[in-house]
């Protein structure tokens, strides 16, 4: 993540680019992406019959189109990226810069938690890896799902096929032919399944959901499976500078957490996942289904008392540690819910809560009637926009950077909390 | 229509079974049998075992039944007896060839439609019965061998077809550029993040009926709809491992779907014309998560194209001319009640239509469904011989073409027409919408 | 003499007490048998079950023709609903019964002519007779049938035989007399220990499935 303490945090308002002007320039212009400090706005727009660009605040990228253009993203560092195809060829394309491998295809591009590392899965000649800030692995396979990049960005991982499989070949695949493979070196163990996987701080071990057999899930470590097998499991991840793995289990008909392999949390649930450390990594927090039908979040394998009936997501502790949020879904109306207080207001949408440097406060972007704003503790900005990114907090959280659209134009602003929830 | 004379029963060898079976011990049947019955059933199941007063009243639900010349082997509490019947008598002391033979019934002749639980003046649902029964074989690893496979699809790939991740995005936008000759501004946009609806399709779609999706990319287009397809894997909805009982790979299938849609932050998820596909999103999948039922706003295709027409997003320039029937899809019929919706869709997009009887919840089953087409070719011809019933219902129509939104529906019927030399073609609904709306810019 | 004396004293006295006890007691049990595993293993049953399904379910089931298999069978139809009716119906109503009943703890309600309770009492067993011959002649129903089902028509038509003997005094009267309380006895005792268990758990399947059909998959389920 960039330092926004050097991003402009005077409070005001800035127009950064009208997009109804870029409409006349360009035979479509694609939906729009913002910087994370909200300096920048930037389409895909397409300029020709299959000829396609990158307009960033009005200006285009480069000189040359691409063939195809697709999936801009900006990294948490601020780079532009997007997949784009030349000549037949794809590539990874970052503010304007094409990566020097090229790729019969590439495609889901990761980004580490600092935005320096970009990694994508490829396809060339028919076999299968990824590439990690331009560099491919050596080793290829037949096929490759679930990539993962290491939280530092040093690591990338995936699941790959290592042996040849028949076409209707049930008794090869049962014998296992896939592994995870470590930077493009796979493990010496086979499994029948190798899913969703999560490295450790320094990206020296990976921990993956494997399936033994048909019947019996459990996690790997290097490669190496948990004593324990369980009727099913979820992503694992690393307690935060250990070596330990903490997942998702479901045992006696019942879904708890387990810890290399031995069961931490004394209550089962009807449904357990995106389990999740504390900052201070003393707290595990988890969204549960206590009863069938019905959704919250526990902590430490308590459950909030407050449930809601179809869909708690994006979690998120507060840099202290002392206090969880996430939306939550009933009847087609999103809400927020904070350490088991479900807001008031609720709309057609809600995204992820974001916290104020000191835990404070929480924020996030909603839709309501086709409109966007912010709802903050509990209450919902009286301003109305017709787009909204995700509000960031100022360091000293007094402010918040509203990143709008209104009448096709883009604004930069930084407004004070107090006017916003006053 | 003919009706072919070689009626007798090929020999079916299936190799999943076979092998499967080959490897089973006494020990691990009793134990299996005795977990599933003891650990994973329960009230329903004695319910259904103990209420079942043997009346045969059930028969007649069954296309099974009706076109193996009633044979009571094939009628649903027929196929109970043969199976779980025979397994409570022996006290779960069966063999590997009885348990064989009990997927062979379970997943053969049994389409899961549900018919029978509307015909049973208990509501004894059959099907049920005859997954739990799946479930056993499952455990046992005695699966037939195609629909293995395609589970084994769903569990490395997430789809049911080993598409690769490439494949499906270039897929998509190979259906988006040839689109854009029709429509030059159109697009299939990927991940778009925030767009009210999501699109999903089965894998079969890409695999091998891409034209399906350009066929909704232009009428997405045409309703201007905010719309988007996944990239990533979940963007499949299909789900075989429903039907082979491996109930964990079915509640894994589904997480990825509704997870990317939660992602996707879109409003309501449509989904193309695949009635199992639906089933597994709308009532079972959610189920195995904990969920009562779908998260999201979860539509078929019948009910988009219904809200389409009825608010005018799209219209029709000129009602399709040739003379049309419906064969209603049991999982979108008898299994979320859209037929009347599918009838107001075809009036208004075809001009000539003509009911089958029986028809809406009562329809006859393909014969497909269930996963019964996915068992592949050793059962094929089994497969249509066992539904001349709806070869004679459909034959009766005189239509020219037979509209069904489902793929299974599709695979089934095309076999059908085809063995029993029915003169009648498959079309889905997107495809006569394609013809006879209105576009923006006509190239 | 004495025999019989000792024998209807049994089936009157406490033998009626068992009968009682073992089916309620045993209907009792197995409802809550039936209730204990969907409680422990199948709850979210609960959250599927709508009044308003439930009954419409059973309102199309109750009804002779009110469901499309209903229609298809209307010689079943007719004999399955005359059939249970008067097999219910006929013994709560017939006077001899609340006379007894009258004597042992003063209460009484409306009883039936006998000429209606006696025609009554034919088709019952008409309708057991109509059971049993479709058990041996519809391929379908042979094909199901097990030795139990055979056992069953017996032990529900023997106490409308007997008790049809008995009033029209045929054969031995009181012979007949014992055999028919006696053979009542049997057929409630086994009422919840064979599939006269129906009779219990028809409710919850149909309003179940009815429910199912309604509120989930908003189709007819008839
Ligand atoms: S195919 Fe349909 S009607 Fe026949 S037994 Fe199975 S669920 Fe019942
Ligand atoms: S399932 Fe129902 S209809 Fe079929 S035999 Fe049993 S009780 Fe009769």
């Amino acid at each position: 993540m960039a330092d926004s303490a050097n991003w402009d945090w005077g409070t005001g308002e800035k127009l950064i680019s009208d997009l109804d002007e870029w409409k006349s320039s360009f035979n479509w212009v694609e939906e729009p992406y913002v910087s994370p400090d909200g300096e920048q706005i930037a389409s895909i727009v397409n300029v020709d019959e299959a000829e396609f660009n990158v307009c960033v605040n009005g200006e285009v990228w480069r000189e040359d189109i691409y063939d195809k253009a697709w999936h801009l993203r900006y990294t948490p560092d601020g780079r532009l990226t997007a997949l784009v195809n030349e000549n037949d060829e794809w590539t990874v394309a970052v503010d304007g810069e094409s990566w020097e491998n090229t790729f019969d295809y590439a495609w889901n591009p990761i980004f580490s938690k600092d935005g320096g590392t970009i990694a994508v899965s490829f396809q060339k000649d028919g076999e299968y890896g990824m590439a990690r800030n331009d560099a491919p692995w050596e080793e290829l396979f037949a096929n490759l799902n679930c990539p993962e990049l290491s939280p530092d960005g040093t690591k990338t991982a995936a699941t790959v096929q290592i042996e040849d499989l028949g076409s209707a070949d049930i008794f090869k695949f049962q014998d296992g032919v896939f592994t995870a493979a470590d930077d493009g070196t796979p493990w010496d163990s086979k499994f029948v399944n190798v899913w969703w996987k999560s490295f450790n701080h320094d990206g020296s071990k990976l921990a993956a959901e494997i399936r033994l057999n048909l019947y019996d899930y459990t996690i790997a470590v290097n490669g190496e499976p948990w004593a324990k097998t369980f009727a099913s499991v979820w992503k694992p991840i690393f307690r935060p500078g250990t070596d330990s793995v903490v997942a998702p289990v479901k045992a006696a008909g019942k879904w708890t957490i387990a810890e290399d392999g031995n069961i931490i949390w004394d209550k089962g649930f009807v449904q357990l996942w995106q389990q999740m450390f504390s900052p201070d990594g003393k707290k595990i927090a988890a969204i549960v289904a206590p009863s069938f039908g019905r959704w919250t979040v526990a902590v430490d394998g308590i459950a909030w008392s407050a449930t809601i009936g179809d869909m708690i997501t994006e979690m998120v502790f507060s840099p202290d540690s002392s206090k969880v949020a996430a939306i939550a879904l009933e009847d087609e109306k999103w809400t927020l819910i904070v350490n088991g207080s479900l807001w008031q207001d609720t709309y057609d949408m809600a995204y992820q809560p974001v916290f104020s440097p000191d835990s404070q406060m929480v924020a996030a972007k909603v839709e309501k009637n086709k409109k966007f704003t912010f709802a903050i503790n509990g209450k919902t900005w009286n301003q109305k926009f017709d787009y909204v990114w995700d509000p960031v907090f100022s360091p000293d959280g007094k402010n918040i950077l509203a990143r709008t659209v209104e009448d096709g134009k883009y604004y930069r602003r930084v407004i004070p909390v107090n006017e916003m929830i006053g | 229509m003919t009706n072919p004379s070689e009626n007798k029963k090929p020999m079916v060898l299936d190799e999943g079974l076979e092998k499967g079976a080959a490897k089973l011990t006494q020990d691990r049947i009793e134990k299996t049998i005795k977990q599933v019955l003891e650990g994973e059933t329960g009230a329903r199941f004695k319910a259904y075992v103990e209420t079942c007063v043997h009346c045969g009243l059930c028969s007649d639900a069954c296309h099974v039944y009706l076109s193996l010349d009633r044979d009571p082997k094939y009628s649903p509490a027929g196929k109970v007896k043969r199976t779980i019947g025979e397994i409570i008598k022996r006290n779960g002391k069966v063999d590997a060839q009885f348990i064989k033979e009990a997927s062979v019934v379970a997943s053969t002749e049994c389409n899961l439609c549900k018919r029978c639980a509307m015909y049973c003046p208990f509501g004894i649902d059959t099907a049920y019965m005859m997954l739990i029964v799946r479930r056993i074989c499952h455990k046992l690893g005695v699966t037939p061998l195609y629909i293995q496979d395609t589970a084994h699809s769903h569990a490395a790939t997430m789809n049911q077809m080993w598409v690769k991740e490439d494949e499906w995005i270039d897929t998509l936008q190979w259906q988006e550029e040839d689109a854009r000759e029709e429509i030059p501004n159109l697009r299939i946009p990927l991940d778009k993040v925030g767009a009210d609806i999501m699109y999903s399709v089965i894998a079969p779609e890409p695999k091998f009926q891409p034209h399906l999706i350009y066929d909704m990319a232009i009428i997405m287009n045409t309703a201007g709809i905010n719309w988007t397809m996944p990239s990533e894997p979940g963007w499949d909805n299909s789900d075989m491992a429903m039907f082979t009982g491996d109930n964990e790979l079915c509640a894994r299938l589904k997480k990825e779907h509704f997870d990317l849609a939660a992602r996707l932050k879109v409003k309501k998820i449509v989904m193309g014309e695949c009635g199992h596909a639906f089933r597994s999103v709308y009532d079972v999948g959610n189920r195995m998560l904990g969920w009562r039922m779908h998260p999201f706003n979860t539509i078929h295709a019948i009910e988009f194209y219904y809200d389409l027409l009825k608010t005018g997003k799209i219209k029709i320039r000129e009602k399709y001319k040739k003379s049309v029937t419906l064969h209603d899809p049991c999982n979108v019929s008898r299994g979320r009640g859209l037929h009347d919706k599918a009838r107001w869709v075809i009036n208004q997009i075809c001009e000539d239509f003509t009911e089958m009887y029986p028809n809406r919840e009562h329809n006859y089953c393909c014969n497909a469904g269930g996963g019964v087409v996915n068992c592949g070719p050793p059962y094929k011809i089994k497969r249509v011989t066992s539904n001349r019933v709806k070869a004679e219902q459909v034959a009766k129509t005189g239509a020219e073409i037979l509209i069904t939104p489902c793929h299974n529906c599709h695979s089934g019927m095309d076999d059908i027409l085809a063995y029993y030399n029915i003169e009648m073609h498959t079309k889905f609904i997107c495809e006569i919408i394609n013809e006879v709306m209105v576009k923006p810019e006509e190239a | 003499m004495n025999n019989f004396n000792t024998l209807y004293n049994l089936v009157t006295g406490p033998l009626v007490w068992l009968t009682f006890l073992v089916f309620i007691g045993g209907s009792v049990y197995k409802i809550r048998q039936l209730f204990s595993l969907v409680n422990n293993k199948e709850k979210f049953i609960y959250s599927y079950m709508s009044l308003k399904f439930s009954l419409r379910s059973l309102a199309h089931w109750v009804v002779p023709f009110a469901t499309v298999n209903w229609r298809k069978h209307p010689v079943m139809t007719v004999m399955t609903f005359l059939f249970h009716f008067c097999l219910v119906l006929m013994p709560l109503f017939l006077t001899a019964h609340v006379t007894i009943i009258h004597e042992a703890w003063g209460i009484r309600w409306v009883t039936l002519p006998d000429g209606i309770a006696d025609t009554m009492t034919m088709i019952v067993i008409a309708g057991a007779l109509f059971f049993l011959i479709r058990r041996f002649t519809l391929r379908e129903v042979r094909y199901l049938s097990v030795a139990s089902d055979y056992v069953l028509v017996a032990i529900v038509a023997a106490p409308f035989v007997t008790g049809f003997l008995a009033y029209h005094h045929i054969l031995n009267y009181q012979l007949m007399l014992i055999l028919h309380i006696l053979s009542g006895e049997i057929m409630l005792m086994a009422i919840p220990f064979t599939r006269f268990s129906h009779m219990l758990y028809a409710i919850f399947t149909r309003t179940y499935i009815g429910s199912e059909f309604g509120s989930v998959r908003h189709a007819r389920d008839w």
